[in-house]
């Protein structure tokens, strides 16, 4: 009778262990689906940036400076190695595309033009899809996280060696500190 | 106001559960009605000679058969339907003018996390927006054309992101249902008060001659259900939306971090003032605001909970400005 209630128990405990592994495994996917929607909108940013450059040379000829940063800018993060690295050559070529859409401002003609407009919205909208790809991945692997170092759970997270997952961070001091914005009033 | 704190998981087994009750309800209702129609033959029949009682219950089994079918229609088709009623048309893919909306759909269904849904148009100045479907997987966004016109980047977004998260919700999945079995009911009760009246003209004085007490409680306990039914199938969809607006609002803010682009449109859609003329009262409950511009969605109590498709506008902006003051 003990022998049963025991067989029982540890049948129950089993089948615990086996839904919580699974609940991981599905959780590790849907973050390494996430960090690959990732890669997915950088890599659509590098492919946009040539065609965007391209149409605006025409008239910004006195910004050649501009327009070569941005492809140096582009060409070092296609060929960046690892988070980090990543990250900085990322956020260079945010940079630099910032100030050519500056500059663009003072171009009435080129902000007229249709296809300018066009790659204008293509390149801030995958700009969004990177944000939003990053918000997601944030999120999920946060959940991961959760997951596995909640108690109990995280025992079974130690013996089959699930480790958390790294969240995506504003790796630029700069970006991370607060705008100081001075709101004393001068005569 | 009490804001029901459910978490999204709660929120989507609810309204599962929520739609099959809706459904179960509904076929046995419609089996009540033909129920009654057979007591109805049945009774009147009674002193004639042909047919003495019904052995089956043929209008019950019919009535529940047909219900069943409607059910099911509405379960895996009412998408169609919703859309169809509304002249809504799938967005040309490469027309530059519809660009931004569907890159505003593709980035929010990335902030969600769910297959893109497929886009459609509704031909109507009036600005509005609703999404219809049985699950992620088969979820259509639709727009009016006013929407796309007067609504800003950041405002189009958020609308968007309102709509996925009703999506995520598996709102749309219980409205969509309710939007089309509304349109059901409605021909049921229209049949079954002809029935009445053209029945009512000839076998009227056999049964009162007759006069059965019980069958006469039954009698009336129908009527009444016929005559009440599109006041209940309406009530039940006012009921079902006005909580799922406020935590669609909620959340949907929390995909674009951004809860004042989403007052703004709501601003916009609100003082655009022309009712939409494209979207049926039937389907009125799904949209992010109410296309007809009814008075009682302004209000707040016990008679706008009871008459409202809608919680106030100025309640939902006052809510999600007070999000983005919390958030800085």
């Amino acid at each position: 009778m003990i022998l049963l209630l025991v067989f029982g128990l540890l049948l129950l405990l089993l089948f615990w262990g086996i839904g919580q592994y699974n609940k991981l495994v599905t959780l590790r996917n849907q973050v390494q689906n996430g960090w690959k929607q990732i890669d997915v909108q950088l890599k659509r940013r590098h492919d946009l940036i040539p065609n965007l450059v391209n149409t605006v040379k025409g008239y910004m000829q006195y910004e050649q400076e501009t327009l070569d940063k941005v492809i140096q800018a582009r060409n070092a993060a296609t060929t960046a190695s690892g988070v980090a690295d990543a990250a900085t050559k990322e956020n260079a070529l945010t940079g630099a595309l910032g100030r050519l859409f500056a500059l663009a401002e003072n171009y009435p003609t080129l902000k007229a033009n249709e296809n300018v407009k066009q790659l204008q919205e293509e390149l801030s909208s995958t700009e969004n899809k990177i944000g939003f790809a990053r918000q997601f991945f944030n999120d999920i692997a946060t959940k991961f996280n959760i997951a596995q170092q909640v108690f109990p759970a995280n025992i079974i997270a130690g013996m089959f060696g699930f480790r958390p997952s790294e969240l995506f961070e504003v790796t630029d001091a700069a970006e991370r500190a607060v705008p100081h914005v001075d709101l004393s009033l001068k005569k | 106001m009490t804001l029901t704190a459910r978490n999204i998981y709660e929120q989507q087994s609810h309204n599962k559960t929520l739609t099959v009750l809706v459904l179960v309800g509904f076929v046995l209702f419609v089996g009540f009605l033909g129920f009654g129609l057979d007591m109805y033959l049945s009774g009147s029949g009674l002193d004639s000679d042909e047919g003495a009682g019904l052995p089956i219950p043929v209008a019950t089994i019919l009535a529940m058969s047909v219900a069943g079918v409607g059910a099911a229609r509405s379960a895996f088709n009412g998408d169609a339907a919703v859309l169809a009623s509304s002249t809504a048309v799938p967005v040309p893919e490469d027309d530059p003018r519809y660009r931004q909306l569907m890159n505003v759909v593709d980035e929010m269904s990335i902030a969600a996390g769910l297959p893109r849904p497929k886009v459609y148009l509704v031909p109507d100045q009036d600005p509005n927006a609703f999404a219809t479907g049985r699950d992620p997987a088969h979820a259509s966004i639709a727009v009016t054309e006013g929407l796309v016109e007067r609504l800003s980047r950041d405002e189009l977004q958020a609308v968007v992101a309102h709509e996925m998260s009703h999506i995520r919700n598996y709102d749309i999945r219980l409205m969509t249902v309710v939007a089309s079995l509304i349109g059901t009911v409605l021909l049921i009760t229209e049949f079954g008060t002809r029935m009445l009246r053209f029945g009512g003209a000839t076998a009227g004085k056999k049964s009162s001659k007759k006069g059965g007490g019980g069958l006469g409680i039954l009698m009336l306990v129908w009527v009444v259900a016929l005559i009440l039914a599109p006041v209940i199938s309406q009530l039940l969809a006012m009921a079902v939306s006005r909580q799922r607006e406020f935590l669609a609002d909620a959340s949907g803010a929390e995909l674009t971090r951004n809860p004042l682009a989403l007052a703004a449109a709501l601003q916009k859609i609100t003082d655009a003032d022309e009712p939409t003329q494209a979207i049926k009262k039937g389907s009125a409950h799904l949209c992010i605001a109410d296309p007809l511009g009814r008075k009682a969605n302004e209000r707040e109590g016990f008679l706008a909970d009871l008459m409202g498709t809608h919680p106030p506008v100025e309640k939902r902006i006052m809510l999600l400005k007070a999000m983005a003051y919390q958030t800085g």
